[in-house]
């Protein structure tokens, strides 16, 4: 087969095509509520691509990633609040912050395993909740953190909801890529080996504590752009968005959309970021719906609802490779 | 004129609580032989490869291979010297390809770290694609590349053993270690096996395997060692072996 010596072309085909939806979505929707939500579901989309790469690629489990995207909210957000930074510099400190914290956590903690990591990332997820809470010289505190700053650049201030879908969704859409180009290489394919035998990896020259802590921090890196993208949107931040709940949360994203899939955070997120705007009404229904979904998920589609994406992309492309073939 | 040993096991024991898994045992492995470690279930065959491999710390003794003592090395730096091993039940990444299988074997092969996976950079494509096309030939040789695209947990048993033997060698490893390689095979399966076993050695490589398959074990092995509740009670020649009294009463008897 002469497929077999050619590099496969990534999948950057449907993602730019995607890319190129989005792009194109404010012209059908000049409504600024609906552009709010296509923003929140950028950043939850960042948020969720990050920990499907600890948890889908490397099948490291976190439950504790609310508490990175607060870190890079509160970080970015009282650098710019308290002490005038300007939000570029203050986004890179977010960053760079977050990752030191996820390598002090990430050190101890991934030497554990299954379980045990995720009581430890728990742990740590609490403790970074209550110290939201108690800092309120810095934070706020309980009534959380105001008067943070819309991002700006030199003069350029990204003000409008317009502004911010694009902004947003740059950063997104840059988020997209790395995790996809991470999906295809050495390294992905190391996380993937294990996440499903450690020790066969191991054995194989993988170093699997190492790439497991820069993976953890990786996935810190993206909750922590995506804390910041979130302060400087929202102007505000309350220790509440970040707690234990958000962190199952994203992790009820994952699962839904199809842990390890690429397009699995793409599709959870947006369903779950989406669905809780029509249910306003129905006070409390919410958590409801997010078990039922969830316990339906792990019943009838333990892979999530990416594969079912993924089969109409299959049969698309054998009915091609049919036609073309003859 | 006998060969310059490639892995020396010095005094080595190993327990489990009271259990004394491997006791003081001492064997050479000559580099470019293959050698067998046999023995009765629970004889300490699978934790002596776990000792070797670095999966369960030593308790005393020593481990010398390819002339560096790697008592403290984690299994993944012992892979960078060059030693390989295939598991009893295998060990195969389920979730990925046969290919992308046999692409972790060649993973201390390549230097691409996380920028050049986030960027896919051209060192990136050009180490993946020299990845690929060694890894297609090991395929080739071991006669599993038809399935070089399926997904690796859909093979049979056989292939199974294959595909770990495939990702061993791609490893281009100084020893490999093999678990039972030929159980649950069929006699097809097993000469096909023993023949890249061969295949291995007159490259140069050493080879280390446990085995129950007495008849292969006879057929294919230069060296034997001999294990019973975790201690050497017997290391020479096949021929050595067969004729040896004590061996015959504790383990060969029932099935020579």
């Amino acid at each position: 087969m002469s497929s077999c010596s050619q590099i496969r072309v990534p999948r950057w085909f449907s993602l730019f095509v995607f890319l190129a939806f989005v792009a194109a979505f404010p012209t059908v929707s000049p409504n600024a509520y609906i552009l709010n939500i296509a923003g929140f579901v950028g950043i939850y989309i960042l948020l969720c691509t990050g920990l499907n790469i600890l948890i889908g690629y490397a099948g490291q489990i976190s439950l504790g990633h609310a508490a990175f995207w607060g870190l890079g909210a509160y970080i970015s957000g009282v650098l710019t609040a308290k002490f005038g930074w300007s939000s570029v510099l203050a986004l890179a400190a977010s960053v760079i912050g977050t990752c030191v914290v996820a390598l002090f956590v990430g050190l101890p903690t991934l030497r554990l395993k299954g379980h045990y990591l995720a009581m430890a990332t728990l742990g740590v997820g609490v403790i970074i909740h209550v110290m939201f809470v108690q800092f309120s010289g810095l934070t706020g505190g309980p009534s959380g953190l105001v008067g943070v700053p819309s991002f700006s650049v030199g003069s350029i201030t990204i003000g409008t909801a317009l502004e911010n879908f694009y902004f947003i969704w740059a950063w997104t859409a840059i988020g997209l890529m790395g995790a996809l180009n991470l999906s295809q290489s050495r390294m992905g394919r190391a996380l993937n080996a294990i996440s499903s035998s450690d020790v066969a990896a191991e054995c194989m020259g993988v170093n699997t504590y190492r790439y497991k802590v820069i993976i953890f921090v990786l996935s810190a890196a993206y909750a922590a752009v995506a804390g910041s993208l979130y302060v400087h949107y929202l102007n505000f931040a309350a220790p509440g968005t970040f707690g234990f709940m958000t962190s199952i949360l994203l992790l009820t994203m994952v699962v839904v959309g199809g842990i390890g899939a690429f397009w699995g955070p793409v599709i959870g997120a947006s369903i779950l970021t989406i669905l809780p705007e029509y249910l306003r009404a129905y006070e409390g229904l919410e958590e409801l719906l997010y078990g039922m979904i969830l316990v339906g998920v792990m019943m009838f589609l333990p892979k999530g609802l990416a594969p079912l994406f993924h089969n109409l992309r299959l049969r698309f492309s054998l009915t091609k490779q049919a036609d073309e073939g003859g | 004129m006998r060969e310059e040993a490639i892995l020396t096991i010095e005094e080595v024991s190993k327990s489990y609580g009271g259990l004394m898994a491997v006791s003081n045992l001492s064997f050479e492995v000559p580099a470019g032989a293959i050698k067998a470690v046999i023995g009765p279930n629970g004889a300490g065959k699978s934790t002596l490869f776990n000792l070797i491999t670095g999966l369960e710390p030593l308790q005393s003794g020593h481990i010398v291979f390819d002339g560096c003592h790697v008592d403290g090395f984690k299994p993944n730096r012992r892979a960078g010297l060059g030693l390989a091993r295939t598991f009893q039940t295998p060990q195969i990444f389920e979730n990925m390809t046969v290919l992308e299988n046999v692409l972790i074997g060649r993973h201390l092969q390549g230097k691409a770290g996380l920028w050049d996976a986030l960027l896919y950079t051209g060192r990136s494509r050009r180490e993946d694609l020299a990845m690929r096309n060694h890894c297609l030939e090991v395929l080739e040789k071991v006669r599993l590349i038809d399935k070089a695209h399926d997904g690796a947990g859909d093979l049979a048993c056989g292939q199974l053993k294959l595909l770990e033997m495939a990702r061993a060698l791609a490893m281009e490893p100084k020893i490999v270690l093999f678990d039972e390689f030929a159980a649950g095979l069929t006699w097809e399966e097993t000469e096909h096996m023993m023949s890249i076993v061969r295949g291995i050695r007159d490259e140069g490589v050493t080879v280390l395997l446990v085995e129950h398959d007495m008849h292969l074990v006879m057929n294919l092995c230069d060296e034997i060692v001999v294990l019973n509740f975790g201690e050497k009670i017997g290391e020479g020649s096949p021929e050595e072996i067969q004729q040896d009294e004590r061996i015959i009463e504790v383990y060969l008897g029932s099935e020579v």
